[in-house]
């Protein structure tokens, strides 16, 4: 049986990352407890568009949970407070009637607000491109055993490359740090094979990529690898560390 | 820049040396609390430990300003990370909740590191740059504590450590890159125990002393 709340919605409303934003109070009546939370601001983006009012600016795409496009602070927590989903994943059986939500951007210096809830991420790719990828073609398939790698290895490396940049990490980071991102990126080529031969090189110009970007610093606060949606664990910033010093420090890579 | 200046002067060649010199912090809690604790056997074998350090000469000048100076690298990539990571989220967020990962000692690091800083050169003028020419370290220390403002300050300053302490241990592994499945849900565990043993070690001596004039 399908039930409907009533619920108080305090958004975060910018025009764009140069004016001053601020909260605006909507109310949404008679939303589905089976709808998404995406779904539920829909639904008040219609009425605000029937009423000849700017719709809230959400950035959202698959609405799967595996694109990593969507995201905004909920309650204080990033994606909301249920664990290992994005915010199309979450729903509105999650929250009761009468309940204020209050819904607010990414925030950090290196993601600016392009409108309300969207902000650029383009940090992100910058820090792909400085390094986060093998430069070698793929070529004509191998065997599938030519190189052989542990099923414990293998599932670390799927593990870390489960990351879908969605920057929930740097928004529930106290400091605003993209190292669990970083560390994701670094891990998930250090350590496969195919990925050693540009370790050095790639974790040294990932890391300078993402201080140069002016994110913080990680205080190992833990709270990233709580709110990552896809539970990615800081195991992986000890390897970026492990990786960067080792490169910094014992590579012959300036 | 040179590949020296580029390693150490990164985000984590500064939370590297935070995490190195911590550690050195760890052990120096250790041994000052081993002979700290030597006062409960009595006036004269806390004297004569005060006596056979400072026997070591050079060594222990040596120590002194191995010391300072880690102290010096510690507080100054501490401040300089407390700062960029200020001025990484110029906006806060209007709802903060926690997720589950941070602590107290975790959330707390910058203030109590710097009021631990506040509270080592307040020890030091008590208790180090002090004429010990006609005088014990135990009368020092006694005369010290006969007034309640001190124990209260140093019971408090203890506290303090132990809450610094109790994230800066497994901390300084994680940095280090020493994270494992296996070995990391025990340093958490001994970062709460060593921080008790630093809050409670430390923290009653004040006490004790107290209670004896």
């Amino acid at each position: 049986m399908t039930k409907n709340i009533d619920i108080t919605l305090k958004i975060w409303r910018q025009k764009n990352a140069d004016v001053k934003g601020g909260f605006e109070t909507y109310h949404a009546s008679n939303i589905s407890i089976d709808m998404s939370f995406l779904e539920m601001i829909d639904v008040v983006n219609e009425q605000l568009t029937l009423d000849g009012k700017d719709p809230i600016a959400f950035d959202h795409d698959c609405r799967e949970g595996i694109c990593g496009m969507c995201g905004a602070v909920v309650n204080g927590r990033a994606h909301g407070p249920e664990k290992g989903t994005t915010l199309c994943q979450l729903h509105m059986r999650h929250f009761s009637s009468g309940d204020t939500i209050v819904i607010e951007p990414w925030r950090a210096k290196a993601f600016p607000i392009i409108k309300d809830l969207a902000v650029d991420r383009s940090a992100f790719d910058q820090i792909i491109v400085a390094g986060g990828y093998i430069s070698v073609n793929t070529g004509g398939a191998p065997d599938a055993n030519a190189i052989p790698i542990s099923q414990e290895i293998a599932e670390k490396a799927m593990d870390a490359a489960a990351c879908i940049g969605c920057g929930a990490c740097v928004a529930s980071c106290p400091n605003a740090s993209a190292m669990l991102f970083t560390g994701a990126k670094i891990s998930q080529f250090a350590l496969l094979p195919q990925g050693r031969p540009e370790a050095a090189l790639r974790a040294l110009a990932m890391v300078r990529k993402m201080d140069e970007l002016c994110f913080g610093n990680c205080g190992n606060e833990r709270e990233c690898e709580v709110e990552c949606p896809k539970e990615i664990s800081i195991s992986n910033i000890a390897r970026m560390n492990r990786e960067f010093f080792k490169a910094g420090l014992g590579s012959a890579v300036m | 820049m040179n590949w020296f200046t580029n390693t150490f002067g990164s985000s984590l060649g500064k939370k590297l040396m935070m995490a190195v010199t911590g550690l050195f912090f760890c052990v120096f809690l250790v041994l000052h609390l081993a002979g700290n604790l030597t006062i409960y056997m009595g006036k004269d074998v806390f004297n004569s430990y005060a006596e056979h350090l400072h026997s070591l000469g050079p060594l222990l000048t040596l120590a002194e300003w191995g010391l300072l100076i880690f102290a010096v690298i510690h507080i100054s990539s501490g401040l300089l990370l407390f700062y960029q990571n200020f001025k990484a989220r110029p906006e806060r967020y209007a709802v903060n909740k926690r997720a589950g990962g941070r602590t107290l000692g975790s959330a707390t690091m910058p203030y109590t590191g710097v009021i631990l800083l506040l509270f080592v050169i307040y020890h030091l003028f008590n208790f180090h740059f002090v004429d010990k020419t006609h005088t014990t370290i135990f009368q020092i220390v006694s005369n010290a504590f006969a007034q309640p403002s001190y124990v209260l300050i140093y019971t408090f300053a203890m506290i303090i450590a132990a809450v610094h302490v109790s994230h800066g241990f497994w901390s300084a592994f994680q940095t280090l890159g020493a994270n494992h499945p296996k070995y990391t849900p025990f340093l958490r565990g001994l970062s709460l125990v060593f921080s008790l043993i630093v809050g409670i070690g430390f923290g009653f001596i004040p006490v004790y002393v107290s209670l004896l004039v």
